[in-house]
């Protein structure tokens, strides 16, 4: 436990201190800290190869971390294995799409709904009773958010022959569908057109303010992170730059100076 | 994209005025009903196939759920069905224990053995995972031909058995009664099966075959899931080795070499991946091509056997439910041509 909770004020949902990650003598992340406030949007720039993706891959438990601690409502993320991420809370979505390709829409975002059930190999292999409610509930629970971002037509399609944007939604449904306290979201903007981030912009919203889920928003789209960030985390070359409310992290002037490059 | 949706026609389609849902029904029930009719129309030896073919159904159902729906490849699967029938073989040979509980009991030993050499091998991917299975089917009947083993296993003599007869006094002949008590145990595993594979376990199977990262970041334990569904695949196996054994009522290392289990990969790939009826075309293709084969040439059965599989490949590059789903796309799409896309 950290000095703030013991002083009685709310332990923020997710506390990265300390975190830096190595790829042989590459530094991808050096000595990273920064907290994610329960129902907050927390924005994470920087240019390409900042380190923004390894930190996501970091929580997902895909990457070692070197040195640091990472704790998700007070428990440390480092000592849990990879498939004990999605249980605790924490979804998310890949820059390059990670989907099951052959599988429908429909069952893709069942599949997000894994770690809300529990029917094993012996309980489904007999069909027990509580197999088919958890399934029907699953079901009904997938249909709502297919619903929701536009895919209710879609969800007989098999997902490898939709378009790329088509397919981040299909993530994104998939990733909301493990219930999460925290959504990792990895350049969902990418390949979207300008109406469509504003639509995406109301979805992040929503999916705050009706869901209560909290935010973690990589994302190249400078408008899109400024308008809808409540603070915004600014990485350069796997360092922490800048951290502050967008108007802040705008005018810093490592910021300007990562993205514009220019004189030290 | 057009190859991907006309192999998978959408589940509403009609055909002939029923949805597709409603003929795999239909044709469901008439392969059960000729199934059931068939000891009663053929004997002897055409029974002694049709009843192989049942077996081996069960068989390759136990390698599609790895390979096909899993994504495990096994070129070792003849030794889980050696294990299963040499279970089976043994208990009758040397306690009293009757033969229809021998069955269970090949199907859980094959299940432990089958998770057993699962746990290490899932430190294998793709041909490693292969070639260790490989290493597993040409030791078995060497381990199965081993002096010290002799007493159980009679060495390279192998064991005789005696095929069950009819009980409660059915009327029944004993290949007729072996025949339904083999249809029984595959009527009950393609359930189960069915159960496992359409469920929570199934659409896991199929996420790790697709993208094993995204099945963990899903919360799926890729390590506890593989390892059991090797258990499960080689249970299959192993129940219809033992089955395999009551109906051979022999065994013998030398039916288990290396060439049984290419056999079951040829039928699952033959009959199709990841679909429970391919299970069934590939037991009725690896039980009767090879016989058709002799008979159109003594002299080179295996050469017409190799053409035949060639031709199978070539004109059904997906097996043959692989080619029935695109034939009733489109016949869907002739007969009753809905709202185009």
């Amino acid at each position: 436990m950290n000095a703030a909770a013991a002083k009685g004020a709310p332990a923020p949902l997710l506390d990265i201190d300390g975190l830096s990650v190595r790829f042989g003598g590459i530094v991808a992340l050096e000595d990273v800290s920064f907290r994610v406030e329960s129902g907050t949007i927390c924005g994470l720039i920087g240019p390409n190869g900042a380190g923004k993706t390894t930190l996501f891959n970091v929580l997902s438990r895909l990457y070692r971390a070197d040195r640091g601690t990472i704790l998700f409502e007070g428990r440390s993320l480092l000592d849990q294995p990879r498939h004990a991420i999605a249980p605790l809370g924490i979804g998310r979505t890949f820059q390059n799409l990670a989907l099951f390709r052959t599988m429908t829409v429909r069952d893709n975002v069942m599949i997000g709904g894994h770690c809300r059930a529990r029917g094993g190999f012996l309980a489904n292999a007999l069909r027990l009773p509580f197999v088919g409610r958890e399934e029907h509930a699953l079901g009904a629970r997938t249909e709502r958010l297919l619903e929701t971002l536009g895919l209710s037509e879609l969800a007989e399609a098999p997902v490898g022959a939709l378009s790329f944007g088509t397919q981040k939604r299909v993530e994104l449904a998939r990733a909301l569908a493990s219930a999460p306290k925290l959504l990792l979201l990895d350049e969902p903007a990418g390949g979207l057109n300008h109406e469509e981030v504003d639509e995406l912009r109301e979805l992040i919203r929503s999916i705050r303010d009706r869901l209560g889920v909290t935010v973690l928003l990589v994302e190249h789209h400078m408008n899109l992170v400024m308008k809808v960030s409540d603070r915004v985390v600014a990485l350069d070359f796997g360092r922490k730059i800048a951290a502050g409310t967008p108007q802040e992290v705008q005018s810093d002037r490592e910021v300007i100076r990562a993205y514009l490059g220019g004189p030290l | 994209m057009a190859t991907l949706d006309s192999s998978r026609p959408a589940a509403g389609a009609l055909f002939a005025g029923l949805s597709l849902r409603r003929w795999k029904l239909i044709g469901l029930a008439a392969t059960l009903a000729t199934a059931c009719a068939l000891p009663f129309l053929v004997s002897g030896y055409q029974l002694l196939l049709a009843n192989q073919v049942v077996v081996y159904a069960i068989a390759l159902l136990g390698l599609n759920i790895l390979t096909g729906y899993n994504g495990q490849f096994s070129l070792g699967h003849g030794a889980f069905y050696a294990i299963g029938a040499y279970t089976t073989a043994i208990l009758l040979d040397k306690t009293g224990i009757p033969y229809w509980a021998t069955i269970p009991l090949a199907g859980g030993l094959c299940l432990v053995a089958g998770f057993l050499f699962g746990l290490p091998a899932l430190r294998l991917e793709g041909h490693y995972l292969a070639l260790a299975t490989f290493a597993l089917a040409i030791a078995t009947p060497q381990l199965l031909k081993y002096k010290r083993f002799d007493f159980l296993t009679g060495g390279v003599q192998g064991i005789v058995i005696t095929a069950p007869d009819a009980p409660f006094g059915l009327p029944l002949r004993g290949d007729q009664w072996l025949y339904f008590f083999c249809l029984a145990w595959t009527v009950l595993l393609f359930v189960i099966g069915w159960n496992l594979l359409r469920g929570r376990t199934g659409r896991a199977l199929v996420a790790i075959r697709d993208h094993p990262i995204a099945a963990a970041t899903m919360g799926i334990d890729n390590a506890l899931y593989k390892s059991v569904t090797f258990g499960v695949s080689a249970m299959y196996t192993g129940i219809a080795g033992a089955l395999g054994a009551l109906l051979a009522q022999f065994v013998s290392p030398d039916s288990f070499d290396f060439f049984l289990s290419v056999r079951f990969l040829v039928g699952i790939v033959v009959g199709g991946l990841a679909s429970m009826a391919g299970a069934f075309f590939g037991a009725i293709f690896i039980e009767f091509v090879p016989n058709i084969a002799d008979q159109i040439s003594k002299a080179a059965p295996q050469a017409i056997y190799g053409a035949v599989l060639i031709a199978f490949i070539f004109f059904m590059p997906t097996g043959v439910v692989g080619m029935l789903r695109i034939l009733g796309a489109r016949l869907g799409r002739f007969v009753a041509p809905g709202p185009g896309r």
